[in-house]
């Protein structure tokens, strides 16, 4: 915890360290970040913990963002309500898929998670009463009541980071406890962890619930990060970008999801937004092709760092 | 609902369906027998694709580009195979979703730095732009025929590789043991590289022959790729044989049920929600018809390891 301490105290003054230097654009990016840290994690926790490679995680993340979409559309924009009601609505959701998922294996289960996933992705598609294709925008942020407002993107920043601190705060002590340990002794092997006695079915699915219920978490704050939701939030891209952010940081390790997620957007941003002299001369309109770089930087990883970003830097402590 | 129609929808179906299976039947090899998670499919088709357009455009000629397009396409996948995911056969699929995640980025920005982010044209041959009329008297695309007429082919063709010469037995052996088939003597790398080139221009022929009906455009792989994994799942993994009524099961009940679900729906919903609700639960019909399989058959309905 004692390294911990101090990288939650940088986050806390990065925003007022941007206020002094007029760079208020780059407190909501890292507020968008800080989404995507929370839903990577969700799904590092089911995939990673638990080894449920679960490639439908955006069925929830998506549920929990329509859900604060359509409350909102129908005038309840209280967040003591909206994000309760997100989390409830991703878990059901969990709670259903992982029931019927968890009874195949391997590959399998993949596809099945991706077969729902979809299922929903389509479901909302065609609700035109709530925008279909094109989404639905919401008129502002939750409110959180007691005449405060969440529409500066200071006070956003630090609402997020508090979540984002609790989720990885709790998932440490998940990990530590014994229901943690029983998750990791099924993963590693299901058939003597039943053999001792573990419920392994309930086991699992009580950690693809919670996982499901954090990643409908991260889908409220993605509805009101940019008061937008659609149907692209549910698409099987994004569920692959969430696998591919815990892939790149480290799966199975608690701050995989979150690194993998920072790295992925810093990436991309940094490319699209950032000229490099040198290689502008060289080939003008590189920017454009932000693609190209983002995978070879993958690519490299993949070669270079097989247990990830997170594993790279443990590598380096010990040798 | 008139014959027709019918006829119509089954015939689209059955033309889509053999389309799907030239991707599912790389793939399906690729997995069951290296054990392998290639996204990376269908970027091979979108090149393919890309490929066939501008061999055209250099030719003049559909039928002469055609095999200079598989050849390539194949020659691309044999190198990608050399340089790139031999690395990744010892790895844990993870790893491997990861590494041809990146190739599919990469791919689709090599594509449009080579031939723009405008969808590009891809005519059919001239000769088989309009309609024939079938037995019975009725009107149907010819193009779309010959296309089912070399999906055929292609199946009996592929059966008859994989079933009957001694290429394909050891591409089965590989398929149900890999071990035993290496500890065989069989040389499973080269073998590999061959299946892998072969998985290639099977994508580029499914590519060139629906290039002229679907939009040739960057990302016009991923969309393609999930369906042939759908398949796949169906069928079996590594089973050529499940791969085939897998795709045919597919093609058919999309087909069908973007066609009649609107029109079944009419019957008892008012017209603006059977409109709505018609084509999303066509589109989900797929996934449902996946799930259902995997309850019933967790392994598919033709599981290629005993």
């Amino acid at each position: 915890m004692s390294r911990v301490l101090p990288i939650f105290l940088l986050l806390a003054a990065f925003p007022l360290a941007m206020q002094a230097m007029d760079g208020l654009f780059y407190v909501s990016l890292a507020s968008r970040m800080l989404i995507y840290a929370i839903a990577a994690t969700s799904l590092n926790l089911a995939l990673g913990y638990g080894g449920m490679v679960s490639f439908g995680h955006a069925a929830f993340f998506g549920a929990g963002a329509y859900t604060v979409g359509i409350l909102a559309a129908e005038g309840v924009t209280s967040l003591w309500l909206a994000w309760p009601a997100a989390v409830t609505v991703a878990a059901l959701a969990a709670l259903f898929i992982g029931a019927v998922s968890l009874r195949t294996r391997g590959v399998y289960f993949i596809m099945i998670t991706l077969a729902f996933a979809q299922m929903v992705y389509y479901l909302f598609v065609s609700l035109k009463t709530y925008g279909g294709e094109d989404g639905l925008a919401l008129r502002g942020r939750s409110d959180p009541g007691f005449g405060l407002s969440l529409s500066g993107d200071l006070a956003w920043y630090y609402v997020v980071l508090a979540l984002f601190g609790s989720l990885a705060y709790g998932l440490h002590r998940l990990a530590g406890s014994r229901f943690g340990r029983a998750i990791e002794a099924i993963r590693e092997n299901s058939a003597r962890a039943e053999a001792i006695g573990f419920p392994v079915y309930r086991y699992q699915l009580a950690c693809f619930v919670i996982s499901g219920a954090a990643a409908g978490l991260a889908g409220a704050l993605i509805a009101n990060q940019s008061s937008y939701v659609s149907p692209s939030l549910l698409h099987w891209i994004q569920s692959g970008t969430l696998m591919i952010m815990v892939i790149l940081g480290g799966v199975g390790t608690l701050w995989g999801g979150a690194l993998g997620a920072l790295a992925l957007l810093g990436l991309e941003h940094l490319i699209a937004d950032y000229q490099i002299g040198w290689l502008a001369r060289l080939a003008p309109n590189y920017q454009d092709h932000a693609g190209l770089a983002v995978g070879a930087v993958l690519l490299a990883v993949v070669l270079a760092a097989p247990r990830g970003l997170v594993g790279m830097f443990a590598r380096r402590k010990s040798a | 609902m008139s014959a027709t129609l019918f006829l119509e929808q089954g015939l689209n179906g059955l033309q889509f369906g053999l389309m799907l299976f030239l991707l599912a039947a790389g793939l399906t090899l690729v997995f069951g027998i290296m054990d392998m998670i290639n996204l990376a499919h269908g970027s091979l088709y979108m090149v393919g694709a890309y490929l066939m357009a501008s061999f055209v455009q250099a030719t003049g000629s559909f039928w002469l580009a055609l095999p200079l397009a598989l050849a390539a396409t194949g020659v691309v996948g044999a190198l990608l195979e050399l340089t790139l995911l031999r690395r990744l056969y010892a790895r844990d699929h993870l790893t491997q979703v990861l590494a041809t995640f990146a190739i599919i980025l990469i791919a689709n920005e090599a594509v449009r730095l080579v031939w723009g982010s405008q969808p590009i044209l891809l005519n059919a041959p001239p000769s088989l732009t309009g309609p024939v009329t079938l037995p019975g008297g009725m009107q149907y695309a010819s193009y779309r025929l010959l296309i089912i007429g070399v999906g055929v082919a292609v199946a009996v063709l592929l059966y008859f590789l994989v079933a009957k010469t001694r290429v394909g037995m050891l591409v089965r052996a590989g398929a149900s043991n890999r071990e035993m088939a290496r500890a065989m003597g069989v040389d499973i790398g080269r073998l590999f590289t061959g299946v892998f080139a072969l998985g290639a221009a099977l994508c580029a022929l499914a590519g060139a022959m629906l290039g002229p009906i679907l939009a040739v455009q960057v990302g016009m792989g991923e969309n393609i790729l999930i369906l042939a994994f759908v398949v796949i799942v169906i069928g079996g993994i590594g089973s050529i044989r499940g791969a085939l009524v897998g795709s045919l099961l597919v093609g058919i009940v999309d087909t069908g049920g973007r066609a009649f679900l609107p029109l079944l729906f009419g019957t008892f919903l008012p017209p603006q929600m059977a409109s709505a609700a018609g084509p999303a639960i066509a589109s989900v019909l797929i996934y449902l018809l996946m799930a259902v399989v995997l309850y019933f058959r967790p392994q598919g309905l033709f599981p290629a390891r005993g």
